[in-house]
């Protein structure tokens, strides 16, 4: 109709300003907005900052509408007899028709001229309902369980709930605190039946060993017969759990999460830099999560890199500097430290001393590190190279989470070449002064015992006992990731922020504070630097791609500075599920 | 905030000179003088020991019987009369302590006990009585009735680490209570 001549003269109707753009009008609790066609109703509403309380749909999984708690009125205008003109308010909207009965809005898309209420009786009869039929069977053991504090059921049984138990009867018994997996326990009455831990094993770690049995009220979460819940992604279901029913062993009344203090930071077990959260209290780091970054990580992280922090509050953490007299060592402080070091390496020439520096270290640190080894007349400069088995989704094969920031930092192809070099320079004897930066050079690049022996000076940066601080003549002790700032490029080529969770322990030293008083006591100058902003300031300076950047400007969700044309095989995987329509997000 | 403006009395002249109210005072003290000389002063009978009967001779002497039944002492952890400690270290007294007095270590109850269904109980548990405010709050927040201010005021240490009750004082101090609500028993 809209094509015969009178209609196109007429003031174009809202439909039609919408449909030029790919978008449909829809009315949400009484106001119009416009959204992609094909926008789940739940996605539209979350983008208006309207809350469609939901426990299984999740944005990164298949939508398989379950747990009805996301119930919303929905009402379309009603279809004019024939020949009969639809009626149109003063706006140009047709009138709703409300549907008496509600709709999921997770697995509901809008359409033109669609009415959503999410507020209202029957929407919040329909919640309370919900709600009473979940917590029928429901244990009360929030003051042992681990998720209470963020445990969906508990915010929404006070936001949505009826408060009161009308139930009389036996709540049914399941199998409770099974160890479903190396590093996931299971208590089955808690579970709610929501299968997003089923659907994430299934699409997103390709390990589908997670289903239901038993039928009604009887529903039990359990894993495939002989077989565990042992993929290196288990622990991204523990995340995923609305409730309690899957938890963490490592974290396991560990602390209650309403003690924790939460830092963004990124991962440094991989070149991937998977986003994530640091959970603290006090000095002690609790547990580790995934943060969501779309570029990145989506919203998971591997378990190996997830558990990998305890080392930090470890019993071997070095927390002095240590400097070795007489075949031991002993702690010293760092003016001492720092003075020593500076006199001992004046003592060589350039081409008698080298750096082997890491591909663990920021780009502020790599920064100092060329600064240092300007100082020394240009010695011999290296990282070392670190890599493992990729897994096709987030581990990747280069377990230096900062190998491309050295590339640009230190402006080489490859900053791992020289190892070799140095290794043969020591052998030879030409090398004399080694300065090993955040790395164990025996376990990790092949020197020996004897090649460290045969030097005349060995000085480390290191966090933890290893036996290349035994062998050197100097032992710095540096700060984890956890506690330090700084910037670090992954492998895509996108720079990312380190922030600082927790501080050093005892008198371990910022690397980058370290290095930048080792030049000053060298005799360089790399400026003023006070703040590791005004680290970050000097290395933008000098490298161009970091060109008018601060660490402030890279913000929580990284910035893109060079395109490596590196694929995460993860997110190659959600964009493919996203344009098949699987999922949302 | 609303302010109200309130006036000043209006005070008679013998208002004014306060005389009056001063020869009635005095009466007033006198009376209570000679009543307790003729040994008939208020809780007499208490404080027989002490002379004419007016000053408590604490700690001799103390007023433990009088204390009301919500009197707020010494907050301590309770077990009931299955022998169950109560607490199963939730950490939320820990959360609601103004004075930041409690520190709880959390530890799992091992499979071969025969509690081990509660799955969760304090490794340790502390209360720094000098921090301690006696609010109650503790008290009030518990969701498995395990802690309790009891009527125990006198708290005293000779350094500070005695004044650190911990797991084993608390229960000392909190002793068994019975008619409490036994949600982790096998009916549920």
């Amino acid at each position: 109709m809209s094509d015969t001549p009178s209609a196109t003269v007429e003031i174009k109707l809202p439909k039609d300003l919408a449909a030029e753009k790919g978008m449909v009008n829809v009315q949400i609790d009484g106001s119009w907005h416009q959204f992609p066609k094909g926008t789940r109703i739940i996605e539209a509403c979350r983008q208006v900052k309207v809350e469609v309380p939901h426990y299984c749909y999740h944005p990164k999984l298949s939508v398989p509408g379950n747990c009805r708690m996301c119930l919303v009125q929905m009402g379309m205008p009603p279809r004019p007899a024939p020949g009969q003109e639809p009626t149109r308010d003063d706006q140009g909207y047709e009138p709703i028709g409300w549907m008496p009965r509600p709709v999921i809005a997770c697995a509901n898309t809008i359409s033109e001229n669609m009415g959503i209420r999410t507020q209202g009786e029957l929407v919040e009869k329909c919640r309370e309902g919900v709600m009473e039929f979940l917590l029928i069977n429901h244990p009360l053991d929030c003051p042992i369980c681990d998720q209470a504090g963020e445990c969906r059921l508990q915010e929404q049984s006070v936001g949505y709930g009826r408060g009161v138990s009308r139930f009389v009867d036996m709540k049914v018994k399941k199998p409770k605190n099974v160890e479903i997996g190396p590093r996931i326990r299971l208590d089955d009455e808690r579970c709610i039946m929501c299968s997003r831990c089923i659907r994430f094993m299934d699409e997103v770690a390709g390990d589908p060993v997670l289903g239901f049995t038993q039928r009604g009220t009887h529903t039990t979460l359990t894993v495939h017969p002989g077989r565990l819940l042992d993929s290196n992604y288990s622990l991204n279901t523990a995340d995923l759990c609305p409730v309690g029913a899957l938890t963490s062993n490592d974290f396991r009344f560990q602390m209650r999460v309403w003690f924790l203090k939460e830092t963004p930071t990124i991962d440094v077990n991989c070149g991937t830099g998977t986003n994530i959260t640091v959970w603290t209290r006090g000095n002690t780091i609790h547990r580790i999560t995934p943060r969501r970054n779309n570029e990145v990580n989506s919203d998971w992280m591997p378990d190996s890199h997830r558990l990998n922090f305890h080392y930090i509050d470890g019993e071997n953490r070095l927390t002095e500097p240590l400097a070795k007299s007489g075949g031991t060592h002993q702690a010293v402080s760092w003016a001492e430290a720092i003075e020593s070091a500076a006199a001992r390496l004046k003592g060589f020439a350039a081409s008698e001393t080298a750096i082997i520096a890491s591909g663990r270290m920021t780009n502020e640190e790599l920064f100092l590190v060329r600064e240092l080894s300007v100082v020394l007349g240009e010695s011999l400069l290296s990282i070392v190279p670190r890599t493992g088995e990729p897994d096709g989704l987030l581990v990747a094969a280069d377990r230096n989470p900062n190998t491309t920031g050295a590339k640009l930092v230190l402006g080489v192809e490859d900053p791992a070449s020289d190892l070799s070099a140095i290794r043969e320079g020591i052998r030879r004897g030409g090398i004399k002064a080694l300065i090993v930066l955040g790395e164990d050079v025996m376990t990790d690049a092949d020197f020996t015992a004897e090649d460290l022996e045969s030097l005349d000076f060995l000085m480390q940066t290191h966090l933890l006992a290893n036996p290349t601080a035994s062998a050197a003549d100097l032992v710095l002790p540096g700060a984890a990731f956890a506690e330090k700032r700084g910037s670090m490029v992954n492998l895509t080529g996108r720079l990312q922020r380190l922030n600082r969770a927790v501080e050093p322990p005892a008198s371990a030293k910022d690397d980058w504070e370290i290095l930048r008083d080792l030049i000053h006591a060298l005799g360089g100058n790399p400026g003023d630097l006070n703040l590791i902003e005004d680290a970050f300031r000097a290395m933008a300076s000098a490298v161009p791609a970091f060109d008018g950047l601060t660490l402030s400007k890279i913000g929580h969700q990284g910035h893109q500075v060079i395109e490596t044309g590196y694929q995460i095989p993860l997110l190659a995987n959600e964009r493919a599920a996203k344009a098949a329509g699987k999922i949302n997000g | 905030m609303a302010v109200v403006k309130l006036k000043r009395p209006k005070l008679d002249l013998g208002e004014k000179i306060y005389f009056g109210a001063l020869i009635k005072g005095f009466f007033l003290t006198m009376r209570h003088a000679f009543r307790s000389l003729r040994g008939k002063s208020v809780g007499a009978k208490d404080l027989e020991s002490s002379g004419l009967g007016v000053t408590m001779q604490y700690p001799e002497q103390k007023w433990d019987e009088h204390l009301p039944e919500h009197y707020r002492g010494a907050p301590a952890l309770v077990t009931d009369e299955q022998g169950r400690e109560r607490c199963v270290s939730c950490q939320l007294c820990e959360f609601i302590c103004p004075p930041k007095a409690i520190k709880i270590t959390p530890g799992e109850i091992p499979s071969d006990d025969p509690w081990a269904k509660v799955e969760k109980r304090p490794l340790e548990f502390e209360i720094d009585m000098i921090r301690c405010i006696y609010c109650g709050m503790c008290e009030e927040v518990c969701p498995e009735q395990a802690i309790y201010l009891r009527k125990d005021y006198a708290i005293t240490g000779l350094t500070r680490k005695d004044m650190v009750h911990d797991k084993k004082k608390l229960y000392e101090i909190g002793g068994v209570r019975t008619g409490l609500v036994n949600k982790w028993n096998e009916l549920k």
